[in-house]
C-alpha cells in the first residue's frame, strides 16, 4: 500500500481550476519528484497535501487515513513535513533556533536528540549553530529549511522547489542532499522545475502541465521520453 | 553637569515605564500584526483595582503583585473576549476592535463607577532622594530604573532561552511558517497577552505610584506613549520597542527641563515633530525589523 496516496484531486483558486483530478501515489521510501513548468499547478498539489489550500474536489489518504483538507499542524503532527519554497527560514533566528522550531511538535528530550541527529547530518549548519540564519547562503538555507523539516520526525517530506533561485553550484548541492536522504531510506515527495536534475535523483516522477498530470512512471523511462519533454515541459527542461 | 546627570536618571525612570508597555505592544503587534489600542486598558483596569485597595486600607507593598495580576487577567480577558473572534481578519478590522475594546472599558467605568477622578495616597517613600557623588537622585526613579532592567532581563531570558520564547519569536517574525512548523497559534497569542500583561502589570504599578490616579481614561496617555515608543523603535522590533521608550522619556525630560518656562507646553508637539523628521530619514524607526521570505 502506498503511504501517500492523492486520488481525483482537484483545487480552484475562485473559478479557476488549478489543479484537475490529479492522482499520484508516493510508497515508503520512494523519492518521488512532479516536474512541470510553471503555473503547472505541482505547488498548489503539494500544498493541498500539505494542508494549505482546502481541495475542491478528491481525497488524500495518508500511511492509510484519509487527511484531505486537514490543517497544516495537524499533517505535521501525523508525520508530513514540509520544506516550503522559498525556504522561509526565519532570519532573526539563530540556526540553532530554526532547528528548535522544527522540532516544535517533539518533546524536550527528543527535541534535543534530534538536534545533535541533524548536526551530524548537516556538518554545515552545527558550524554555524549560533549565527542568525540571515546571514546564510542561499544553499546552506536550503539546507536549513530541509534540517528543520527533519526535526519534526517526519516519515514524509514534501518539499516545494528545493533548487529555486539558487546559483548552479547550490543546486547541485541541493540534488545531493535529495541523493542522501533516498540513500537513508527517507520517503519524498518534491515538485522540481528542473526536471533534468529531479528524474536524476528520484525513483519515479509524475509531469503535470496546465493542472492535470499528463504522464507517470519510473524516472529513468520518463528521462528516455524527449517527446514528452518538448510537448508537456518544453526544450529547455532537457 | 549635576543637573544633566539628574534629568537624565529622570528621563530613563519615565522611559522605563514607556519601554516596558512598548515591549508589550511589540509583543502583541508581533504576532497579531495588531497596534493594540486596548493596551492601555491593563492600566485603567489596574488604577481602578489599585483604588478598591487604597479603600480597604490595604498596604503598599501588596498592591504591586495584585496590579500585575489585574493586568494579566484583563490582558487574557481582552483576548479572549474580543480578539480571538477576529483573528485572521484583515489589520483594519482588529485594530478597530482594539479601538472599540478601549471605548467600551471606559465607557463601562463612567456607568458603573464615576466619569469622576478617583485618587489614592501614593507611597511616602517614592518623592525621597538619595545623593550620590554629590547628585540628588529620586528613589523612586532608582527603583522603577532597577525594576525595569531586572524585568527585561528576565524578558530577554525569557525570549532567547526558552521553547516558548524562540516560539513567540519566530512567529512574530513570519506567523504562517510559524504555524507550518507546528507551533499552535492558540498558545503563542495567548502567551504574548499574558506577557505583555506582565508587562503593562508592571509598568502600571509604576504610572500608579506616580500619579496616584484612577480614571476611565487613565491608561490612555501612558498607551499612547507607548506606540509611540514601539514606532520610534521600529514597529515589532522588541528591542526597538525598549530603545524607543528610553528615547521617548529621556527626549520629554530633557525637554521639559530646557525649554523656557513658557514654552514647555510644546513638549508633545516637538516630540511629534521629532517623530516625523525621524521617519522621514528612517521611516522603518530606529531598528529595521527583518522578515523571513514570503511566498
Amino acid at each position: 500500500m502506498a503511504l501517500l496516496e492523492i486520488e481525483d484531486l482537484t483545487v480552484r483558486y475562485g473559478s479557476i481550476s488549478a489543479v484537475r483530478h490529479a492522482a499520484i501515489t508516493v510508497g515508503t521510501g520512494e523519492v518521488v519528484g512532479i516536474v512541470g513548468p510553471n503555473g503547472a499547478g505541482k505547488s498548489t498539489t503539494l500544498g493541498a497535501v500539505a494542508g494549505l489550500r482546502p481541495p475542491a474536489g478528491g481525497r488524500v489518504r495518508f500511511d492509510g487515513t484519509d487527511v484531505t483538507g486537514w490543517s497544516p499542524d495537524r499533517m505535521l503532527r501525523s508525520g508530513l513535513a514540509l520544506v516550503p519554497e522559498r525556504r522561509r527560514i526565519f532570519v532573526d533566528l539563530t540556526v540553532r533556533e530554526n532547528l528548535l522550531v522544527g522540532g516544535a511538535t517533539v518533546r524536550g528530550s527528543e527535541r534535543a536528540r534530534l538536534l545533535d541527529e541533524v548536526g551530524d547530518l548537516f556538518a554545515v549548519l552545527r558550524a554555524r549553530w549560533n549565527t542568525s540564519a540571515g546571514y546564510l547562503s542561499g544553499g546552506e538555507a536550503q539546507q536549513l529549511a530541509i534540517a528543520r523539516a527533519l526535526m519534526s520526525r517526519p516519515t514524509m517530506i514534501l518539499m516545494d522547489e528545493p533548487s529555486l533561485g539558487l546559483a548552479p553550484i547550490l543546486v547541485d548541492a541541493v540534488f545531493d542532499l535529495v541523493s542522501e536522504l533516498r540513500r537513508q531510506g527517507r520517503t519524498l515527495l518534491v515538485v522540481e522545475q528542473n526536471a533534468v536534475r529531479m528524474l536524476q535523483v528520484a525513483d519515479r516522477a509524475y509531469v503535470m502541465r496546465s493542472g492535470e498530470v499528463v504522464a507517470g512512471g519510473r524516472s529513468a523511462e520518463l528521462a528516455g521520453r524527449t517527446d514528452l519533454f518538448e510537448t508537456y515541459v518544453g526544450r529547455s527542461a532537457l | 553637569m549635576t543637573e544633566l546627570v539628574q534629568q537624565t536618571v529622570d528621563g530613563l525612570g519615565r522611559g522605563s515605564e514607556y519601554a516596558l508597555i512598548a515591549l508589550g505592544i511589540a509583543l502583541i503587534f508581533g504576532v497579531m500584526h495588531l497596534v493594540n489600542f486596548a493596551h492601555g486598558e491593563l492600566i485603567t483596569v489596574s488604577a481602578y483595582v489599585a483604588y478598591l485597595m487604597f479603600t480597604l486600607d490595604l498596604a503598599w507593598w501588596a498592591y504591586a503583585p495584585v496590579i500585575v495580576a489585574t493586568a494579566v487577567g484583563t490582558a487574557v480577558a481582552i483576548e479572549f473576549v474580543a480578539f480571538r473572534w477576529v483573528r485572521g481578519a484583515p489589520d483594519f478590522t482588529m485594530l478597530l476592535t482594539s479601538f472599540g475594546v478601549h471605548f467600551v472599558v471606559a465607557a463601562l467605568f463612567v456607568m458603573f463607577v464615576s466619569a469622576n477622578v478617583r485618587t489614592f495616597d501614593r507611597p511616602d517613600w517614592i518623592t525621597n532622594t538619595v545623593s550620590l557623588g554629590g547628585v540628588n537622585l529620586e528613589v523612586f526613579d532608582l527603583v522603577t530604573i532597577a525594576v525595569t532592567a531586572i524585568t527585561l532581563l528576565a524578558t530577554v531570558y525569557l525570549l532567547q532561552r526558552t521553547m516558548f520564547g524562540v516560539s513567540l519569536r519566530a512567529a512574530a517574525a513570519d506567523f504562517d511558517t510559524a504555524r507550518l512548523m507546528g507551533i499552535r497559534s492558540d498558545r503563542v497569542i495567548r502567551g504574548a497577552f499574558i506577557l505583555a500583561g506582565v508587562l503593562a502589570g508592571i509598568a502600571a504599578v509604576f504610572v500608579l505610584m506616580r500619579t496616584g490616579r484612577a480614571s476611565p481614561t487613565a491608561g490612555l496617555t501612558p498607551m499612547l506613549k507607548g506606540v509611540l515608543a514601539a514606532l520610534i523603535g521600529g514597529l515589532g522590533s522588541m528591542s526597538g520597542a525598549v530603545l524607543g521608550g528610553f528615547v521617548l522619556g529621556l527626549v520629554e525630560v530633557l525637554l521639559l527641563a530646557r525649554l523656557p518656562d513658557g514654552w514647555v507646553g510644546l513638549t508633545n508637539g516637538i516630540v511629534f515633530l521629532g517623530i516625523a523628521l525621524l521617519f522621514t530619514f528612517r521611516p522603518q524607526g530606529l531598528i529595521s525589523v527583518g522578515h523571513a521570505e514570503r511566498v
